[in-house]
């Protein structure tokens, strides 16, 4: 007990640093995922008809087929066509690629619950596309994407551990490294696992914060 | 750039096809475990006991929090380094499981809360006015369960069903880091064996998107059989 005591507190701080880059990763992915999203969920109800094909096959084919098998072919294929890419860069690349494409629908989702009217008003108004979309429409969508978009970024933080395949030392692979080190595997997976919980917490809590500022009477 | 080949995707054949056997086969065995717990969690926690519910609740939310991949490895690693260290020896080898075992465990338990979810908006969308007349019928709890919520629900969640088990199909691939030999570890050594890596990953990945197309035009062909009144 004392020994596995000492072990744990020796390689804590190996932990800290590898949840460091699970956090940066996550920050990257969801803010990378959320503009893409954004653009994409817009392209995909308003777009010329090329884009929109092009949109809809980008999500259906995102969403159709695993994260990791989409990582590995970022990974191993860029190389080849001479774009050099390390493994965290990879995992950025992939995981806001996936999470833009399920953000594009919820976006989509979202912006056409908006009632008709809004749109009508704001053209007789005089704003011109963008400011519409900014100033009208995207504001009174927000809600109705919020509780869905904190549960992608939920899965985000999970699907960040896949680094840990490519040797990406985020959390899971510092955990599965000093496992493999010491011996002594159960007190590090749990503390991996109650980090991982509370950092969705957090997430969580910080979607249910954000529902409530932009409740908006309609 | 460079030279494609696809003459590697025939000489793989034999990997490619029993791993996609064996992905199927993680799929539904880990659906149909996950299935059963997910409900009994469901039911527990719509059950208004707090014993019950509480238990049932906490589960959901610290499992669904964890990545699956963390899962697998604490059953894959974790659970025989802890078991036989600390337990008899016999309740150890129940425990511990090989690598298609821990795939079906961690899988089974991960997808269970998913599962419960699904299924408490299922039981919470049936009328009172059906568990009324349950009642007047005289069916016990149990028998209203088994009678009215599930028959009257399984159509309601057949939709978020079909879409749980096509995450699950893809899932799947997360089994190659333990070494089992499904479609994901197969394109990984097709990759690795021939440096072919554009056509293995494009192939791998073309199969994941036709089955799980497959996967959802057969579950709504089901959907469309499965049409009695509610």
């Amino acid at each position: 007990m004392e020994r596995t005591l000492k072990v744990i507190a020796d390689n804590l701080d190996l932990m800290a640093s590898g949840l460091a880059i699970t956090l940066v990763i996550s920050l990257i992915v969801i803010v990378a995922g959320t503009v893409i999203g954004i653009l994409g969920g817009v392209g995909l109800l308003f777009g010329p008809r090329w884009l929109r094909a092009i949109l809809r096959a980008y999500v259906d084919i995102l969403r159709g087929t695993p994260l990791l098998v989409q990582m590995f072919l970022i990974f191993y294929v860029l190389p080849e066509v001479g774009v050099e890419i390390n493994g965290f860069q990879a995992v950025c690349v992939a995981l806001s690629l996936f999470a833009g494409a399920h953000i594009s629908e919820i976006v989509r989702g979202a912006v056409s619950a908006v009632p008709k009217g809004q749109f009508d008003a704001g053209r007789s108004l005089g704003l011109t596309f963008a400011p519409l979309m900014r100033n009208v429409v995207l504001p009174q969508a927000l809600p109705t994407a919020l509780p869905p978009w904190t549960n992608t970024a939920i899965e985000m933080v999970k699907a960040t551990s896949l680094a840990y395949l490519l040797s990406v030392s985020d959390l899971l692979f510092r955990t599965q490294n000093i496992v493999e080190r010491t011996g002594v595997a159960m007190p590090f997976y749990i503390t991996a696992a109650i980090i991982y919980i509370l950092v969705n917490a957090a997430l969580s809590r910080f979607g249910l914060w954000l529902e409530r500022r932009t409740r908006y009477a309609t | 750039m460079f030279d494609l080949d696809w003459s590697i995707v025939a000489r793989y054949r034999e990997e490619i096809v029993s791993g996609l056997l064996l992905a199927l086969r993680l799929t539904f065995s880990s659906f149909a475990i996950g299935a059963v717990l997910g409900l009994l969690i469901a039911f527990a926690r719509v059950s208004g006991k707090r014993w019950l519910s509480g238990p049932a609740a906490f589960y959901v939310e610290t499992i669904r929090n964890v990545p699956l991949l963390l899962l697998l490895l604490i059953f894959y690693f974790g659970m025989p380094m802890f078991a036989y260290r600390s337990l008899p020896e016999w309740l150890a080898d129940l425990i511990v499981f090989d690598g298609v075992g821990s795939v079906i465990v961690a899988f089974s338990l991960y997808y269970a809360t998913y599962l419960s979810e699904v299924f408490r908006a299922g039981i919470l969308s049936v009328g009172n006015r059906y568990l009324d007349a349950g009642r007047a019928l005289g069916l016990g709890r149990i028998g209203i369960a088994r009678y009215i919520t599930l028959p009257i629900m399984f159509r309601t969640v057949l939709p978020s069903l079909t879409n749980t088990l096509i995450s699950l199909f893809k899932d799947t691939s997360i089994a190659m880091a333990i070494a089992v030999p499904e479609l994901t570890f197969a394109a990984r050594k097709m990759s690795t064996d021939t440096f072919k890596v554009f056509e293995a990953w494009i192939t791998v990945g073309a199969i994941y998107l036709v089955v799980s197309w497959i996967i959802a035009v057969v579950m709504r062909w089901i959907e469309r059989r499965i049409k009695w009144a509610v």
